[in-house]
């Protein structure tokens, strides 16, 4: 079978881009992952992109970015998984790239939420739940998250300073990553201070809307060596995995179980010849505290209803057993949803190939994974990097 | 979402919302709302059925953000209510103090407006849940 390797990679910063554009920050992100692998043309585009119809009124991403950044005539298309289509993008860029249909590719997420009003953009968000069934009653995605945050807690013992441990690792990394929204630490109290969304979930709790785009270039190893990239700057997607779950949170059989996770963290394994006590990195998708926790759980980290243990342990620090969210995770860096898988397998290729910035870099990285969740856990991708 | 043409699109679902009306399939497997294919056999004959209102409140949340189109009746609370009969419904809860809610709660459905657009526009009811009337 065909291998993928990474050779390329670029990002814009994330936060609240005023002056420019979606198409203005997917094309800037692109132009730097095909410049840090030193090439002028790819084969295809795959744009992962959440919801630009409501943000922007913009639809048929595909066309829109590759021909503003100059790719020409080739086949380009929008990949849609809700929060996770990132992650989503990324794999279908693989599933290209080892088929043998395409030969170097590139894959863009792109968000741009702050051009909405904030309820509008809230509004838009729980388009990713169940129209008829959850945003009929006013449900807004961090509610839905709210009520399983609350019913975690109830269930394992554990309390809101518990999971905001979750949010202070997290800005603990991003602080020293140039390229997130929040570059700056905070403690358990900054949390507990900030005001209720949707109780018991609190600001703190919850990653911020913003604006992002990230990209990465996908190819063969004989043909990144024929394109002549540098070995060093390869990194292989070595395993995919993607399943859903029920899209509406009242019909799952149990509400604190990421069953979608837990069979795409099996595929991803299974494919990349790998098991959980190998991988020395997890970007997990904190869009919520309660979700890294439930994350653990389902990736096999941690055992059912032990995931923020494992925090309170101390664990989930760049000098823990199971580092996560090494740059800051959804939030810190930030989360332009459909944007959020990219940056995530970005920032795996940077520190497998010991390029992240000092005091965020994990020693000796071998292989990393990346988990992007959609929905309240409705469709989760998880995607194993290892270093060439 | 107000406009004429998104009257259809609220008015097929009006007896599952005013009534609680689920389904149940061939092997007894109850759901809410009712599906076309039953999620937990597969049978692909399912009947309605008509669930009984009660029910008891297994989390809950209050919406102090809510989506545009709620901003008028914030603060709410929402909740996961498990029927007595099994399948578990996404609704609000009304006539309630939220300081009052807790896990377990006996909650009973009633049916209230749950939404209005403009002045022309369509007003919404469904199921909502209240505190069990002693």
């Amino acid at each position: 079978m065909r291998k993928a390797v990474i050779i390329g990679a670029g990002m814009v910063p994330v936060g609240e881009h005023w002056r420019l554009s979606l198409r203005d920050i997917a094309v800037e992100a692109l132009l730097n992952a095909m410049d840090d692998a030193g090439i002028d043309r790819v084969d295809s585009l795959y744009v992962g992109n959440m919801i630009s119809g409501s943000f922007v009124e913009q639809e048929n991403l595909g066309a829109l970015i590759a021909d503003w950044a100059g790719l020409g005539n080739i086949p380009a298309v929008k990949i849609e998984a809700a929060c996770a289509s990132g992650g989503a993008a990324v794999q279908e860029g693989t599933k290209a790239v080892l088929s043998g249909l395409e030969d170097v590719v590139a894959v863009v997420g792109v968000e741009k939420m702050t051009d909405a009003w904030p309820s509008d953009a809230t509004r838009y968000l729980a388009y990713a739940a169940d129209a008829d069934w959850e945003l009929f009653h006013g449900a807004s995605f961090v509610a839905l998250n709210a009520l399983i945050m609350r019913y975690y807690m109830k269930s394992y013992g554990y309390t809101e300073e518990d999971l905001a441990l979750f949010a202070v690792n997290a800005h603990a990394n991003g602080a020293r990553n140039p390229y997130a929204m929040f570059k700056r630490p905070i403690k358990v109290e900054t949390v507990m201070k900030s005001p209720y969304i949707a109780d018991p979930l609190k600001l703190f709790d919850a990653s911020p809307v913003c604006d992002g785009a990230a990209a990465v270039i996908i190819t063969t190893p004989e043909k990144a060596q024929e394109l002549g990239v540098s070995k060093e700057k390869w990194v292989e997607v070595a395993g995919v995995g993607r399943a859903i779950d029920t899209i509406n949170l009242a019909n799952r059989d149990d509400l604190l179980t990421l069953k979608a996770a837990r069979i795409a963290a099996d595929r991803a394994y299974r494919m990349a010849g790998v098991t959980v006590k190998e991988i020395d990195f997890f970007e997990v998708h904190d869009a919520f505290t309660v979700m890294a926790a439930l994350s653990l759980e389902a990736l096999g980290v941690a055992e059912k209803g032990k995931g923020a243990e494992l925090a309170r342990e101390g664990q989930i620090a760049i000098d823990g057993d199971y580092p996560i969210q090494t740059m800051g995770g959804l939030k810190s860096r930030g989360h332009p949803v459909g944007a959020t898988g990219v940056y995530q397998t970005v920032e795996a290729v940077l520190q497998l190939r010991g390029e992240a910035p000092e005091g965020i870099q994990v020693p000796d990285a071998e292989i990393g994974l990346t988990q992007n969740i959609g929905g309240t856990g409705s469709n989760i991708t998880v995607n194993v990097f290892r270093r060439v | 979402m107000g406009k004429p043409m998104q009257v259809s699109r609220h008015w097929r679902h009006f007896r599952e919302k005013y009534r609680l009306i689920g389904g149940k399939c061939e092997n007894g497997h109850l759901m809410f709302p009712k599906r076309d294919v039953c999620p937990v056999c597969g049978s692909r004959n399912v009947e309605e059925y008509e669930f009984s209102g009660k029910g008891k409140v297994l989390s809950w949340t209050i919406v102090r953000n809510p989506p545009s189109g709620f901003e008028y009746y914030k603060p709410y609370p929402l909740a996961l209510v498990q029927l007595e009969e099994g399948p578990v419904v996404l609704a609000q809860l009304t006539d309630v103090d939220p300081e009052g809610i807790d896990f377990g709660m006996d909650v009973e459905m009633v049916t209230r407006k749950v939404r209005e657009f403009d002045e022309d526009g369509i007003i919404l009811y469904s199921y909502k849940f209240r505190p069990v009337l002693k």
